[in-house]
């Protein structure tokens, strides 16, 4: 009953695409709405096909894990499409020629389609299938609201492909990390405030007395993103049949809104979404306590606290007023000690376990992933100082900056997490190659140090070179000059990206060889147990 | 669950909650975490004391140190300025050949002539002025309008080829082959001519063929001998230096249909003393005459 409702909604979407085609105001927009009707015929399709066959995990007495494995095999593959995209770029960077002359393979359309491909797709969907997995085992409770749940993965897989079909085509709104024009934007909210509810009444149908700290982590993540994204956003299409908008805010206004937005969204989707799933699966992996209780309550709320007016130092030294810039400064300091709480709490879950680390490779990633998350933690918080703000702010240094966190720690802990997922997930004694992740381990380490590395001396190379004066007063080199003088950082960092890179492909290769391979020895794990106890045996 | 139990490992009491088999130590704070923590948060506020911080009805707190970054940067623009207004009221106020005396002042224009040369010409002629085919090399002693310090000048001020400034540098050779003057093989000829001029390896049959027509075409401009003539900005022909290639192919093409490179007329764009500046940089570059 449920599936024809969900059918004549479908048809009735593909008929909207069909009249968005054909009325369309520019080829930008009829493109989209034809991936509105395609994506709503197969969605038709697929369902057709399960009419008369009910769904085996529909029972209350099940955790909802079939989502949770579409979210895990979404993670691996928009990861490496991500990866990719960015190994591209950055040969583009070294090697302009690659850029190929088409409008659509050049660096200023691949570029968002990398950082939206690796934050959104990659980071969004292990964000989504590890707050869904997380919070039934925590709550003890399958996820609230029906098949809803459903309804979030994929009309965020939708997201995700009229945001990076559009950048290829050249729709954007022009702000960094929020590209997608305005009827993206709508759709995104639709699908995050489903997100929100489903994981709010999940929480509210919990079987433990209290919640427990990765769910806090997990939902500060999705009310703050539904927040800035909703602001951010704010924008007056040109025509409802058209891709282009104009932003509520302009100026200065526009580029704080800007960056209050792009910095929490490293805040809050980079950071409190992957402390959620370090506070879950590092006990789950290390099989020790949280180090401390009290440490994950103060540094949680100072961390949400803190964070949210820390984006103005995206701004130093611009038209921004004084105060605002002060302020982004001494919050971004102030955000220190919070951010390394999370480190703590990381790390110190491991005493008594230290050992593990010589046998455990999955752990041996989390780990990593913690220690990255400590050093960008520290060297963010410098970088806000308005004196070493103004040698590395617009140099390459703030791109080493970014991927030691992404790579390192945003990567790394999602890594460590599908590891943990998916023998259990697809009932496996266990992965594939312990060998093969100690492979990625290294790999994945060896090529962030290779790429921060380079970024640090290009970076710092640039910005000095940027204010050399000589005696008489004059600039001693040009931009151009500059830009020269990085080509061997550029290569240096392609070759990092893609050693790191070829780490994820011997991931993919071990989840597909643990899906596929070994064959099914473990109970069937995903029902809800009756009891906590009964369920930490599993 | 709700039951306080003891690690073993670390001998510290949990809270007593669990969470799909994870449970929690009641470690306290860690005392370092707590100090830095408290000491960030001292320092924030104590920076917002000094700097502009907290947004009021009207205006900002102004901080007691009265910092502003627009007076803080107009002060350092003052202050560059103040340091250049000396050496830069004297290269404008005296001839090029007497700034070229001082060696302060040679130095400063040189200097000043290589950042603005770094920013505005060598997307052209190179970062070290070397030019690339189309663009000449301003190294060398070769020069198409002159390389005495006034003629330098003069090609900086009104360009080469620029439209809109009535005294721009011009010149403009036939096309000999595209408009029939020549034809195929006398085109060849002539180029075979020019090559001999050059010293080059030449086919002296077709170079002596070429010497008549050169003679009748060519030589009005490029002279008797193919040395050139700056006045009509017609390019030396004798040398080993070539704007457009040195092959007989090269040669050849620019006989048939030539290119003629543009500059801009830097006068409308820059100030007199970058254009002074500029002029004794690209004449120190070592051809400078």
């Amino acid at each position: 009953m449920g599936n024809v409702v969900l059918i004549i909604l479908l048809g009735l979407a593909a008929v909207a695409g069909l009249f968005g085609a054909a009325r369309g105001h520019d080829a930008l927009f009829q493109a989209h709405a034809w991936v509105i009707v395609a994506a709503s015929l197969v969605a038709i399709v697929a369902l057709l096909q399960r009419l008369d066959r009910p769904s085996q995990e529909d029972t209350e007495n099940s955790y909802a894990d079939g989502v949770v494995r579409f979210g895990v095999i979404a993670t691996v593959f928009w990861g490496v499409v991500g990866f990719l995209v960015g190994l591209v770029i950055a040969l583009q960077l070294a090697f302009p020629e690659l850029n190929l002359g088409y409008s659509f393979s050049s660096f200023g359309r691949l570029r968002p389609l990398h950082t939206s491909a690796v934050i959104f797709a990659f980071g969004g969907n292990a964000l989504l299938a590890t707050s869904f997995y997380v919070v039934q085992r925590t709550c003890r409770t399958r996820l609230a609201l029906g098949g809803l749940h459903w309804f979030v993965f994929w009309g965020y897989q939708l997201f995700i492909v009229l945001a990076a079909t559009g950048y290829v085509m050249g729709v954007t709104q022009s702000k960094e990390y929020a590209e997608p024009e305005w009827y993206v934007d709508i759709w995104l909210t639709l699908v995050w405030v489903a997100y929100l509810l489903v994981f709010l009444f999940t929480l509210f149908k919990r079987k433990e007395p209290h919640i427990y700290v990765a769910n806090w982590f997990y939902l500060a993540f999705i009310v703050t993103v539904a927040m800035l994204h909703l602001v951010n956003n704010l924008a007056v299409p040109v025509s409802f049949l058209g891709s282009k908008s104009y932003s509520a805010f302009s100026g200065v206004q526009d580029a704080l809104t800007q960056w209050w937005y792009g910095h929490n969204a490293v805040g809050f989707f980079l950071t409190a979404g992957f402390l959620g799933m370090m506070y879950y699966f590092v006990p789950k992996q290390a099989e020790r306590p949280v180090y401390s209780y009290r440490l994950s309550i103060i540094h949680f709320w100072a961390l949400i606290f803190l964070y949210i007016w820390a984006g103005p130092h995206h701004l130093h030294y611009t038209a921004l007023p004084d105060w605002a810039q002060t302020l982004g400064m001494v919050f971004s300091i102030m955000l220190w000690m919070p951010s390394w709480g999370g480190m703590i709490n990381g790390l110190m879950t491991l005493s008594g376990a230290w050992d593990k680390l010589r046998t455990d490779p999955v752990l041996r990633m989390m780990v990593v992933a913690v220690a990255f998350y400590g050093m960008s933690t520290f060297e963010g918080p410098m970088m806000s100082i308005k004196a070493v703000n103004g040698l590395s702010h617009y140099t390459d240094w703030t791109i080493g900056h970014v991927h030691s966190g992404a790579l390192g720690w945003v990567g790394m802990i999602s890594f460590g997490a599908v590891y943990f997922l998916v023998p259990r997930l697809w009932n496996r004694a266990g992965l594939y190659s312990l060998r093969l992740v100690s492979w990625h381990v290294w790999l994945a380490t060896i090529g962030i140090v290779i790429y921060a590395a380079a970024m640090w001396v290009s970076g710092i190379t640039q910005g000095l070179m940027w204010r050399e004066y000589d005696p008489n007063g004059f600039l001693v080199y040009s931009f151009a000059e500059t830009v020269n003088a990085m080509h061997p950082f550029y290569v240096i960092r392609a070759f990092g990206g893609l050693v790191y890179i070829s780490g994820a492909f011997l991931m993919v290769y071990n989840v597909w060889r643990t899906i596929k391979g070994t064959p099914e020895i473990r109970a069937v794990a995903s029902d809800v147990p009756a009891t906590a106890t009964a369920n930490s045996a599993a | 669950m709700s039951e306080k139990k003891t690690d073993e490992v670390t001998g510290v009491d949990t809270t007593g909650h669990e969470w799909d088999g994870i449970r929690e130590l009641d470690n306290p704070l860690p005392r370092w975490w707590l100090w830095t923590f408290l000491a960030c948060i001292v320092w924030a506020f104590g920076y917002m004391i000094f700097y502009p911080a907290v947004p009021m009805v009207s205006e900002a707190t102004p901080g007691v140190l009265g910092y502003s970054s627009r007076a803080a940067v107009h002060q350092d623009i003052q202050d560059a300025r103040a340091a250049q207004s000396e050496m830069i009221s004297k290269v404008d106020s005296l001839p090029l050949a007497e700034i070229r005396q001082d060696a302060d002042m040679l130095q400063f224009a040189i200097n000043g002539g290589r950042a603005a040369f770094a920013v505005n010409c060598s997307q052209c002629h190179g970062s070290g002025a070397a030019g690339s085919p189309g663009y000449p090399n301003l190294n060398d002693d070769e020069w198409i309008w002159g390389g005495d310090l006034e003629n330098i000048a003069t090609t900086l001020r009104h360009g080469i080829r620029h439209p809109g400034d009535d005294e721009t540098r011009f010149s403009e050779m036939p096309a000999f082959g595209r408009d029939g003057i020549l034809d195929r093989e006398q085109v060849k000829a002539v180029a075979n001519r020019v090559l001999a001029f050059a010293g080059q390896p030449h086919d002296a049959e077709l170079a002596a063929e070429g010497a008549e027509l050169y003679a009748d075409n060519c030589a009005a401009c490029h002279g008797d001998a193919g040395k050139g003539d700056r006045e009509q900005g017609a390019p030396n022909l004798a040398d080993a230096i070539w704007l457009y290639g040195s092959t007989e192919a090269d040669i050849a093409r620019q006989i048939h249909a030539p290119r003629h490179g543009v500059m801009p007329a830097w006068g409308d764009k820059l100030d007199p003393v970058t254009i002074k500046q500029l002029t004794i940089y690209v004449h120190s570059l070592g051809g400078g005459e």
